[in-house]
């Protein structure tokens, strides 16, 4: 198929980013999104041009680098997906398809497509972890026991590939569906109750000098997130920073 | 503590624990203006019991002032919170794949009830502390009915009371499960506080507008 793309162009990040228009010939519908990416860059490598810079690491769908807001959407108009799952039989002939960087305050764009979101690693280096002696007489974790539920629930907290399209997706760019799954992932389990308290005090401390904006529940960030975290886990965020200050 | 009211979650907390104490005083409201529709007598003496008892007049009262303005203030002020965070905006943002429009716009609603509110206070409240406080008028426990019933003489302002309370459905429509959300509701509760939500975001504006038209037909 043959597609117009209108795509955000920015040279660095302090420089002013602008929408640039380009043609793409012979995309076959069973393309993923980057590959459709892939031969526009070929073009414009061969027409001495400047590549379009976009993230992305692992084409599987599990290591959270490709961003995008494609068509008004992170990650594109399909569910449960991130941009390298996005296949190009979602679009049609002739379609004018808008491609634009993650946007928020805490998320600058770097070049084009690629947005600097290391404000998610320091939320998890503020306290996204279990202290455990690892000096050679740990405990094996399976000895503890822990209820079918809380295990699956911390599971599915666990999915979130930190991948940044909750607070692309938001309207006040609020990171607090990343940061509910990162605190309930361990708030869930044994191993996570002894630093219970800090963590969460610690990550919303973090979260909130980042710059990330406030949740209004919508709902927006769990219909866009393509792992399926719930808004559950914001709640139960809530829950624990509430019972961390009484 | 303090410090907790500072973070994003607090706010959020603060913002639902102001809402809760809000729609409990919808609840109260309705009950006390819904009598008017059978028992002038009723209405006159619940009206006469509101506006004279000391634990309402002067305790109750300031704490609903306080609560209605807090909601306002807290409302403008993570608006402009979030608008900051939000950065370069969107070319092309389709923000009804995900979200329906009252979620995303409840500042709208919000102005819309608060333009409502200065409406409202002129017709009620102002009058009221004129005659107890200002222009001291003799104590008349029968004068509220009437009072109430010449309001909605005007085809404008019942119009602006339809509109108004429309917007306040859909801002609870949004805003009773948001609250509860906000206070960290746990999942198993999720039907059912959507279930009690609409119904009372139906229930509550519903009243209300019936009151205003029954008046306005009845007078």
């Amino acid at each position: 198929m043959n597609l117009t793309l209108k795509i955000w162009r920015q040279k660095d990040s302090s420089s002013k980013g602008q929408m640039v228009d380009y043609k793409v010939t012979e995309i076959s519908e069973h393309m993923s999104f980057l590959e459709m990416m892939d031969v526009l860059n070929e073009q414009l490598v061969a027409k001495g041009e400047d590549p379009v810079a976009f993230d992305h690491d692992c084409r599987e769908g599990i290591c959270g680098m490709c961003s995008m807001y494609i068509n008004g959407e992170a990650h594109g108009p399909d569910r449960g997906i991130t941009t390298c799952q996005l296949h190009m039989r979602m679009f049609k002939e002739g379609d004018i398809i808008t491609i634009e960087p993650f946007r928020a305050a805490a998320f600058p764009v770097i070049k084009d497509l690629v947005v600097d979101r290391t404000a998610f690693e320091r939320i998890q280096q503020a306290g996204g972890y279990i202290s455990v002696n690892t000096s050679g007489n740990t405990q094996d974790a399976n000895s503890i026991p822990i209820s079918k539920h809380a295990a699956d629930e911390a599971m599915d907290a666990a999915t979130c590939i930190g991948c940044g399209a909750c607070v692309a997706t938001c309207k006040n760019s609020s990171a607090m569906l990343f940061v509910g799954a990162k605190v309930s992932q361990y708030a869930l389990l044994p191993q996570g109750q002894v630093e219970a308290a800090d963590r969460v005090k610690n990550m919303v401390a973090q979260m909130d000098l980042e710059g990330f904006g406030n949740c209004t529940n919508t709902g927006a960030c769990e219909i866009e997130c393509p792992k399926g975290i719930s808004l559950d886990n914001i709640a139960r965020m809530n829950r624990e920073l509430m019972k961390a200050n009484i | 503590m303090s410090g907790f009211f500072k973070s994003s979650i607090g706010r959020k907390v603060a913002m639902a624990l102001s809402a809760f104490f809000l729609m409990f005083f919808l609840i109260i409201h309705l009950a006390v203006n819904i009598t008017s529709l059978f028992s002038e007598n009723l209405f006159n003496e619940l009206s006469h019991f509101m506006g004279t008892n000391p634990l309402v007049q002067f305790a109750l009262q300031p704490v609903l002032l306080f609560g209605v303005i807090f909601h306002f203030v807290m409302g403008f002020i993570l608006e402009l919170k979030n608008k900051k965070a939000n950065g370069v905006s969107y070319a092309r943002n389709n923000g009804a794949a995900n979200s329906t429009w009252i979620s995303r716009n409840m500042i709208y609603s919000g102005l819309v009830i608060l333009a409502f509110l200065v409406l409202h206070f002129a017709d009620f409240w102002v009058h009221e502390i004129n005659v107890k406080y200002v222009n001291v008028q003799p104590e008349d426990p029968t004068r509220y009915y009437h009072e109430l019933v010449e309001k909605f003489v005007p085809i404008w302002r019942v119009v602006a009371y339809v509109v108004s309370f429309v917007l306040l459905g859909l801002h609870l429509a949004h805003g009773f499960t948001s609250a509860f959300q906000s206070m960290g509701s746990t999942a198993g509760r999720k039907k059912a506080l959507q279930n009690i939500g609409k119904a009372y975001s139906i229930i509550i504006p519903l009243g209300f507008i019936i009151i205003a038209i029954f008046h306005h037909l009845n007078h």
